[in-house]
């Protein structure tokens, strides 16, 4: 961890955003994790999404399970409210909070052991329930924690620190979310700052289900030679299927791109996503299509990044459930009691 | 002669459609203004299993569960020796007399009626000619117990209500079983169900469904459950009370949310995250899935989160017997999820208590920012109780607890989330998106200071769970007193109990003076104790506490938060699944007296 701790005043020339705030406005309280960490890297890109994306950070809400990647929400956005639950169980927590109060924008924050083992089940089924959130795997393919044992989205050919081998197969976290209907699928590296901002912020403005599986490599426990999870290894067989650029609504779609090779999405909130392929053959529109390509470039030992997937057409859990247009948790009780002669009824029909 | 007292029991083969025949049995009677207490003893399977529904009907309104059948409707072959055994010396045999059966008794009075042959006779579908078997012995027992046909047919009527094809044929049905009784038997027999008015203004009511209904009273929003034997219908009560009072006309959109979640660990999840959020939210559910559900307890109990969790109690441990009755989560509940951890329960007797409890747990859970536990059984949950009728109080608001808007935080100098302000333990909470700059805070399960931040810091984690410990002493003022009974000056004895045991009282004190034993009564209402139920205790000499599970988890209870003598409290235990009688209970302490007692039951019990 880094002990020098930030002078939180204004330096006056710290450039604004719309709201007038800074980056200093997005930050979180120091973090004590590793030096060098990668999960530093992706609270460092939520930031400066959220910075630039205009967000008020009282209208976020913070959500993680256990782990070193779910100690993060303290590490960004000190101004929003923040719930670091129990290990595995984010999607619960944010399920009901997102019932409650879809108004407020939802960053879900886990780690590959919080998210692929002991919350396996949870993740899905927010997945599939399509609860509107960002949800980030900071994955690191160990549990950092509890100090380096393997998680199960190690790859089988990636060796531990002592040399042992992993027995198992890896499970794909990003092909998972697609398979189970995640209305936005990316993969991203906490190395790659500029992939990933735009990501993030297209990922907030998605309405729905929106995952980020982020390579986040453990320097302390899974960043040797033979990790197929260290800096070296990611940098190295990173390949980027489509490249995202994120065009607020405000600003008009100024560059030109040859067609036939980008795709531009517009979202929800009138904000565009605009895909630039950079492997031609790609579609991110088609799901079956999608998680083929992702699967063929794990067999040759890369790792496919990028939007993976994107759909614009599904509701999300409130339209899902027909709920009524204002939050659950402002209706005046006045609305939610019947009254006492809807109760003598119901005495009456019980006689 | 029995007159409005005996107890029927219908043996049927599970999923013949004997149900609603049953049911409209036990209203009939219940319609005639006399009180009644149904009871549906049932497998844990869909098809094929025997399934008994038993009625006790008294006129004094002494509703317990009673040994001993006056009437017993024999539908069931697989059943047949035991059904035939369960019934007392002078009582009555009712059956299908188209097949013929060996009956080995020879004390008892015997009435065959061949409804096989009756139906075979009048209807042509496969189906009808087995459900009408059911409402045809309804037929023949409105003749033989002397019940108002009437009344009964106007119930058929009434229940197929815009489906008036079905209510000729069930009406045919009746009559079928009725003009046969009445020609072949000399009827009235000399049990039977004569009008009153002793049920008054009461209802006839479920439990779950009253629970259901509290929390649509209480304002919840959401429900977050799984599938569980007996909890499921408390989820449904409130879906469908929610589809009749809360969809908004014009559009057609929900107030409510209610989610089949995956497993309990998510619909406890989810009601914590909701209630985190400012909606009122709860679950439901039984033994199994109170084990999965600890660990959020205990999240909610430290990170001081509302929540509402309705314990259906069956019998444990494990899975257990999923459809009968116990009071056996009691220190699981109390004590819920790791590291000094304790909960709010709450222990309603009847429905309108259950509804009432329901909705003042959404208030205790707001107030004290905690989990409330609302711990019900079987036995209440999925029979209809004749009960008083629901009542709220129109000018009473829900009380929020202490929570933060927007303009009280711009007052606030440094807002801590934790910070025992009042000095009742119980700090100040904000929703999240209230205020741009102030009063957001981190909720987590990690040790914590008073503004919410982590510590390592052994002292503060010291002053966080004393204050809880304060905040507990502060739920003691707040949950429902016990309730008293037979308080005389003279004894020197108490009888203490709870939940579902209360129906079994007023008889069992009955009996009790009957054979000169006199004892003050005390209903526990709630956990954490108030100072009323250690008072209660300390002034006796000796208290006899009536449990429905093996271990006396109440009575530890009490030893151990309110230091009592063990020797003081005496365990009247009975944990056979079936709701406890007040003979059980009238025998034991007899017993434990030295006391003479009733001959018939004499060394038909043990004493714990
Ligand atoms: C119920 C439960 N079991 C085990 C643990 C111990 N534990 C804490 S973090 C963790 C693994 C975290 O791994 P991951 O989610 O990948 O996060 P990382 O630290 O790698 O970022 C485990 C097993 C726990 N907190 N709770
Ligand atoms: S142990 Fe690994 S995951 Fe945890 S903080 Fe250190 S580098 Fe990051
Ligand atoms: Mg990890």
């Amino acid at each position: 961890m880094s002990y020098i701790a930030k002078p939180k005043f204004h330096h006056p020339k710290l450039p604004r955003n719309d709201l007038g705030l800074t980056r200093r406005d997005y930050e979180g309280s120091m973090s004590t994790l590793c030096a060098g960490c990668g999960h530093d890297s992706v609270s460092a890109a939520i930031v400066e999404a959220c910075f630039e994306l205009n967000l008020p950070a009282h209208k976020v809400a913070k959500m993680s399970g256990i782990g070193c990647s779910s100690k993060t929400p303290t590490y960004f956005l000190s101004k929003s409210h923040g719930f670091n639950s129990v290990h595995g169980r984010m999607p619960s927590i944010a399920t009901g909070a997102n019932v409650a109060n879809n108004e407020l924008k939802y960053i879900g924050v886990s780690g590959d052991g919080d998210t692929a083992s002991i919350g396996f089940g949870q993740f899905a089924h927010a997945v599939r329930r399509q609860v509107d959130m960002l949800y980030i795997v900071e994955n690191n393919g160990t549990y950092g924690l509890t100090k380096g044992q393997f998680s199960a989205t190690n790859d089988r050919e990636s060796v531990g620190r002592k040399g042992q081998e992993n027995a198992f197969e890896c499970i794909d976290l990003a092909a998972m979310a697609i398979q189970l209907g995640a209305s936005f699928v990316g993969r991203g590296f906490s190395g790659d700052k500029d992939q990933l901002v735009p990501m993030i912020k297209a990922a907030i403005s998605h309405k729905g289900f929106a995952f980020i599986d982020v390579i986040s490599p453990c320097v302390t426990f899974n960043n040797h030679v033979g990790s197929t999870k260290s800096f070296e290894f990611v940098r190295d067989n990173e390949h980027t299927v489509t490249a995202t650029d994120y065009v607020p609504t405000k600003e008009e779609i100024k560059i030109e791109y040859e067609t036939g090779t980008t795709i531009d999405v517009m979202l929800h909130d009138d904000s565009h996503v605009r895909l630039r392929k950079l492997d031609a053959d790609y579609n991110p529109s088609d799901a079956a299509a999608a998680m083929q390509h992702i699967m063929r470039y794990q067999e040759q030992g890369e790792i496919a990044t990028g939007l993976l997937y994107l759909n614009v057409n599904d509701t999300e859990l409130k339209e899902k459930m027909n709920l009524v247009d204002a939050p659950l948790n402002a209706l005046p009780f006045s609305q939610l009691r019947p009254g006492a002669d809807a109760l003598e009824k119901i005495n009456n029909s019980l006689r | 002669m029995k007159i409005n007292d005996f107890v029927i029991k219908f043996a049927n083969v599970n999923g013949s459609g004997s149900a609603s025949a049953n049911s409209l049995f036990a209203k009939a009677v219940f319609r005639m203004g006399v009180p009644v207490a149904p009871k549906n003893i049932f497998p844990s399977n869909i098809q094929g299993l025997p399934t008994w529904f038993e009625v006790r009907v008294n006129g004094d309104g002494f509703l317990g569960r009673r040994e001993g059948i006056d009437v017993m409707v024999a539908m069931n072959p697989q059943s047949w020796a035991d059904d035939l055994a369960s019934i007392v010396t002078g009582g009555y045999l009712l059956y299908d007399s188209t097949f013929i059966r060996e009956i080995e008794r020879d004390d008892i009075k015997t009435i065959g009626v061949p409804l096989t042959k009756l139906c075979n006779e009048r209807f042509t579908v496969p189906r009808e000619r087995q459900l009408f078997k059911n409402v045809a012995y309804v037929g023949a027992l409105t003749a033989l117990l002397d019940m108002d046909f009437e009344v009964v047919k106007g119930m058929v009527s009434e229940q197929f209500k815009g489906k008036e094809k079905l209510i000729e044929p069930n009406i045919d049905a009746l009559e079928l079983g009725r003009q046969y009784s009445l020609e072949h038997f000399d009827c009235p027999l000399d049990v039977r169900v004569q009008a009153s008015d002793a049920v008054g203004d009461q209802i006839l009511m479920e439990g779950n469904a009253a629970v259901g209904l509290g929390c649509v009273y209480a304002g919840a929003t959401v429900a977050a459950w799984y599938p569980i034997t007996p909890s499921t219908s408390v989820a449904e009560a409130f879906d469908m009370y929610c589809h009749k009072l809360r969809v908004d006309k014009e559009t057609g959109k929900k107030k409510f949310a209610v989610i089949q979640a995956e497993d309990e660990l998510a619909a406890i999840g989810m009601v914590i995250g909701a209630n985190w959020n400012g909606a009122r939210a709860f679950t439901a559910t039984s033994g199994p899935g109170i084990s999965l559900m600890s660990e959020f307890l205990g999240l909610a109990y430290f990170a001081e989160v509302p929540a509402v969790l309705v314990n259906i109690q069956r019998g444990g441990p494990s899975t257990g017997m999923p459809t009968r009755t116990q009071q056996s989560d009691i220190t699981a509940c109390a004590y819920a999820s790791h590291g000094d951890t304790k909960h709010v329960l709450l222990f309603p007797s009847n429905p309108s208590e259950a509804f009432n409890f329901a909705m003042e747990s959404f208030d205790l859970a707001e107030r004290l920012q905690t989990p409330i536990i609302l711990m019900s059984d079987l036995d209440l949950g999925m029979n209809e109780w004749t009960t008083s009728p629901l009542k709220i109080d129109e000018s009473k608001d829900w009380d929020r607890g202490k929570v933060l808007d927007a303009e009280e935080l711009n007052n606030v100098e440094k807002f801590g989330r934790y910070l025992d302000v009042d000095g009742d333990g119980i700090p100040y909470r904000t929703y999240p998106g209230t205020h741009p700059d102030k009063g957001a805070f981190f909720t987590r399960g990690t040790s914590h200071n008073e503004y919410a931040g982590y510590t390592e810091d052994g002292s503060v984690n010291v002053r966080v769970m004393e204050r809880l410990l304060k905040k507990f002493n502060t739920a003691k003022t707040l949950v429902p007193k016990p309730v008293f009974g037979q308080l005389s000056q003279s004894s020197t004895m108490g009888l203490v109990y709870f939940g579902t045991t209360d129906i079994a009282i007023p008889e069992t004190m009955n009996l009790l003076n009957s054979r000169g034993i006199q004892l003050d009564t005390m209903r526990i209402r709630a956990f954490p104790f108030c100072e009323d139920v250690v008072n209660f205790i300390n002034d006796h000499e000796q208290v006899f506490l009536v449990e429905q599970n093996r271990d006396g988890q109440m009575r530890s209870l009490l030893i151990s938060e309110c230091e009592i003598d063990p020797a003081k409290i005496v365990p009247i235990l009975n944990y056979d699944g079936f709701p406890i009688t007040a003979t059980c209970i009238a025998d034991m302490v007899s017993k434990l007296l030295g006391k003479q007692m009733s001959g018939a039951d004499a060394g038909n019990f043990a004493a714990e």
